[in-house]
């Protein structure tokens, strides 16, 4: 039975049976693969994408149960891969081999959403179920701050242009 | 089964670090043949647009070691060009034009500095010559500038793209006769620069081995059996090819040999395949396919036996003597103080975060294959050996690759997904499941360590005794499985003897990041501190003394071969720089001791690098330990080329290393009993210490980090946890010392 899911603000209609894991629609079917899998049963976080604004793990979200909540992707984070977070991701170099860092820009975004202004402690709360192999862990936390402060100078400037 | 010679020994010196030196030789050989090597060219390498666009080729593969950026800085630098208008791109396999295609051994910079500099100089000195023809001056008058040719005489100058085509149709010079620039000219080296791919990875681009798509694609997933080497009996093929998107169920017959000491790329594993319209349904179909396996010999072996065949081993006199310095047993005799204890460590899984896979298509005789190798040359090989494909109808390309690790060494997976091509007659991208991974490694072999040594009644330490007990028939070691004569602290000890024993293991072992050095520095500078606190002695000034000690050389054939520029034996006084190094920036001297807090140091030779670190670390009353920094000091020789990139790396072999303290793969009637990250933790971010790095430059040529960072953090640790708990961790993981990551 064709599945109607919104990604990336584009409305698209995929035929898979509604147990499918909402990664591989991605991957395989909308040839999005920015989305990596890794573990396959949701303690990696490398699947990790935002639906209705939440990191959810892709592979362990069966298609069917996303229903109209938009769901948003690396590659629809922002037009450019620019967006804050990605923009602080790059200003540090944070990726060494790459391959988990899609999930971990998404659940920055996710925390950085609910928390503007995290802690260390927030940053580790909210991060540690997205492993990294190379280690990236340091660079993270301080793209994080990096983003936030980001996010700072954005609000205090959209402050200012209101006066 | 007839072993491919060349790739073995490659795979072996790849892994081997100390050992085997003189299997360097084929790398090496590639790199630089006799002299200068012929082939290298600015050609290959160099594309310069009219425009003046740069296109430098990355010639190894990128496993997130950020050898995609360094390589083309080197070149990027002596060609005297700005590194905003270098576009890198990634060569496919030719080693013929490129030189060593590797990711392995921290090798690409000690085998790339010197190489990829004069690729540079020598495209600079035919630009040069090329505006210097156009303009009938004397080429030595002309200099070089930001991609420019200057002409200050006459205030001339050019860009590099208009001189490009004129450039090209000139004779490249000798390598070896071009002149570098001095250090202190450097605009590219030694200044940071982000990865050429980093923006591409933030915003997902399909960069990596499983990204690749193909026109009428299909996708394969193998199931095989869960102990090594199982061979199909029968399988209810049929049913499964019913499966929704199955197109074909295939059965692997294997090519395993039935060799006393099983190699880390033995051959093709059997199993059967499910090729299918996409990779969840044929992983699906997986769940409906019933096997029976003729299991073999694998099903005997477990953990628990091997344990107990290590402990009988410990106690029979050692089967090997792998070198015997001095009078050891009658040093021991005579010491006013013996000391002895067992370390031991187990299996590890290389868990790359992207799982072996990779895409191949067959066509009119000619392969073409989309790989994620560390030696996709060695993947070649025994693609064309296995099945029946000369090299030269493969064609090789290389991506970008969700982790290496040593894991990427061995080319099973190309392999497989080159059969496969062959069989489906179309493009086939095969991926493994993370649970085929964990399963299915080649693992960094466990081991057993009976130590022993001898102190004098100064506290010096007179005699070290060190019996491995390991996997192997005789003196034959399973990969990256045994210890070489140059074992730390061979040559600094009056009396010295490393021997091993060994079993048959039924299972593929292989090299894992800082092979042989992940588990040696553990053992070896474990208890050296175990033995300094015997001797009443910090263990900083312990092995310092030992470091000035006059070293008794090596025996023949070990140490540093002849004639070639690769340095594999210690340099005492490096070690000991890093060591006081570190112990200033940690304030090592004026450390305070409190209950359950505690610091620890170790320092290690390994792949060419010197590093030395302090950890600093808290343990509950439920032993479960924090580390909460890390002091860091390396020396890789003159240069840091990239410097942010660099530290990184650190970082990261630092957490890699402390992954490696909690994990464990075992063996029950022949399966690994762990199947995914949850039963093979990697360390989390709430894990992480603050780590600080700090770099001793050294009059050599620089050396890789893959690697070398990595071995010191493990007896660190342990022996910080000694220092707060009063406790040795002698066994990992760390719970079967007792303890556990809080």
């Amino acid at each position: 039975m064709p599945i109607k899911l919104t990604v990336n603000n584009v409305v698209a209609t995929v035929d898979v049976p509604p147990d499918t894991p909402l990664l591989w629609v991605l991957r395989e079917v909308l040839n999005l693969t920015g989305t990596k899998y890794s573990c396959g049963i949701g303690v990696c976080g490398a699947c990790t994408v935002l639906v209705g604004g939440r990191a959810v793990r892709s592979c362990m979200t069966p298609v069917g149960a996303v229903g109209s909540e938009t769901v948003t992707t690396i590659e629809g984070l922002s037009p450019d891969g620019l967006h804050p977070v990605q923009a602080a991701w790059e200003a540090l170099d944070v990726p060494q081999c790459g391959y988990c860092q899609a999930g971990q820009i998404l659940s920055a975004t996710a925390l950085l959403a609910r928390t503007p202004h995290p802690t260390d402690a927030e940053i580790d709360a909210a991060m540690s179920g997205n492993l990294c192999r190379c280690g990236t862990y340091p660079r993270i936390r301080q793209a994080i701050h990096q983003a936030a402060n980001a996010g700072q100078a954005t609000e205090a400037g959209a402050r200012a242009s209101e006066k | 089964m007839q072993l491919n010679r060349r790739s073995f020994l490659q795979m072996i010196a790849l892994a081997g670090g100390g050992f085997a030196l003189d299997l360097y030789d084929r790398p090496w050989a590639v790199a630089q043949g006799s002299g200068s090597p012929p082939d290298l060219t600015p050609r290959a390498f160099i594309h310069i647009a009219p425009d003046g666009a740069v296109t430098i080729m990355a010639r190894n593969p990128e496993i997130g070691q950020g050898v995609k950026t360094m390589l083309p800085m080197l070149i990027a630098e002596e060609l005297d060009t700005d590194w905003k208008d270098v576009r890198v791109e990634q060569a496919d396999l030719n080693e013929a034009i490129y030189g060593p295609q590797f990711a392995g051994g921290s090798m690409a910079t000690p085998t790339g500095w010197e190489p990829m500099r004069q690729v540079g100089a020598a495209g600079r000195q035919m630009l040069v010559a090329a505006a210097a023809g156009n303009w009938g001056v004397p080429a030595a008058e002309c200099t070089t500038q930001a991609g420019r040719v200057l002409h200050a005489a006459s205030g001339r100058s050019a860009g590099y793209g208009e001189l490009a085509a004129k450039a090209a149709t000139l004779t490249p010079p000798a390598l070896d006769a071009v002149k570098l620039k001095n250090p202190g000219d450097y605009r590219i080296i030694g200044k940071s620069q982000a990865g050429v791919d980093t923006h591409a990875v933030v915003a997902g681009k399909p960069l990596f081995g499983i990204d690749v798509t193909l026109p009428g694609m299909v996708h394969a997933a193998i199931e095989k059996c869960p102990v090594f080497g199982g061979k199909v009996k029968s399988a209810n093929l049929e049913q499964v090819r019913k499966l929704p998107g199955v197109r074909q169920v295939l059965v692997i017959e294997g090519s395993l040999a039935a060799e006393p000491v099983v190699s880390s790329d033995p051959g093709m594993e059997p199993g059967v395949a499910i090729v299918a319209d996409t990779w969840w349904q044929a992983q699906q179909a997986r769940k409906s396919l019933k096997v029976d396996w003729d299991i073999g010999p694998g099903i005997t072996q477990s953990s628990e036996k091997i344990a107990r065949r290590a402990e009988e081993l410990l106690k029979a006199p050692p089967a090997n003597t792998v070198r015997s310095h001095g009078d050891v047993e009658g040093a021991f005799k005579s010491a006013a103080k013996v000391v002895e204890a067992v370390y031991s460590y187990p299996f590890l899984a290389h868990g790359t975060p992207e799982p072996q896979g990779s895409t191949a298509v067959y066509k009119d005789g000619k392969l073409e294959i989309w790989g994620t190798s560390q030696a996709p040359g060695g993947g070649r090989s025994l693609v064309a050996r296995e099945l029946g494909i000369p090299e030269s109808a493969i064609t090789v390309h290389m991506c970008r690759t969700g982790g290496g690790f040593g894991r990427r060494l061995m080319n099973d997976y190309m392999v497989e997904a080159a059969w496969l091509a062959k069989q489906v007659g179309g493009p086939v991208k095969l991926l493994w499941a993370r649970e085929d991974d964990i399963a299915h490694d080649p693992y960094r072999p466990a081991g057993t360590h009976g130590l022993k040594a001898g102190l004098d009644a100064q506290g010096k330490l007179v005699a070290w005794r060190q019996h491995l007990i390991t996997f192997g028939e005789g003196k034959h070691y399973a990969p990256s499985a045994g210890i070489s004569a140059a074992e730390f602290p061979a040559g600094r000890v009056p009396n010295y003897a490393p021997h091993t024993s060994t079993m048959p293991l039924w299972l593929r072992t292989g090299p894992l990041r800082a092979p042989g050095d992940n588990a040696l520095a553990f053992v070896g500078q474990s208890f050296l501190d175990e033995v300094a606190v015997a001797a009443g002695r910090d263990p900083l000034e312990f092995q310092l003394e030992l470091l000035s000690a006059t070293p008794v050389p090596m025996p023949a054939g070990e140490g540093r071969p002849r004639g070639r520029p690769f340095d594999f034996t210690l340099n005492a006084g490096r070690l000991k720089g890093v060591l006081e190094l570190v112990a200033e920036k940690s304030g090592w001297a004026s450390r305070k001791r409190a209950a359950g807090r505690g610091m620890g140091i170790a320092g290690w030779f390994s792949h060419q690098g010197y590093f030395a670190e302090v950890a600093e670390v808290s343990v509950d009353s439920k032993n479960r330990v924090t580390v909460n920094r890390v002091w860091v000091a390396g020396d890789i020789g003159s240069q840091i080329i990239n410097p942010q990139a660099a530290e990184s790396l650190v970082y990261g072999g630092i957490l890699d290393g402390l992954s490696q303290m909690a994990q464990e793969i075992t063996l029950a009637d022949g399966r690994v009993q762990q199947t995914n990250y949850h039963q093979y933790p990697l360390l989390q971010m709430r894990q992480t210490p603050a780590i600080e790095v700090y770099w001793r430059t050294t009059p050599y040529s620089p050396t890789g980090l893959g690697e070398p960072m990595l071995p010191p953090i493990l007896p660190a640790v342990g022996n910080a946890i000694f220092s707060a708990m009063g406790k040795r961790v002698r066994a990992l993981p760390l719970a079967r010392s007792g303890f556990s990551w809080a």
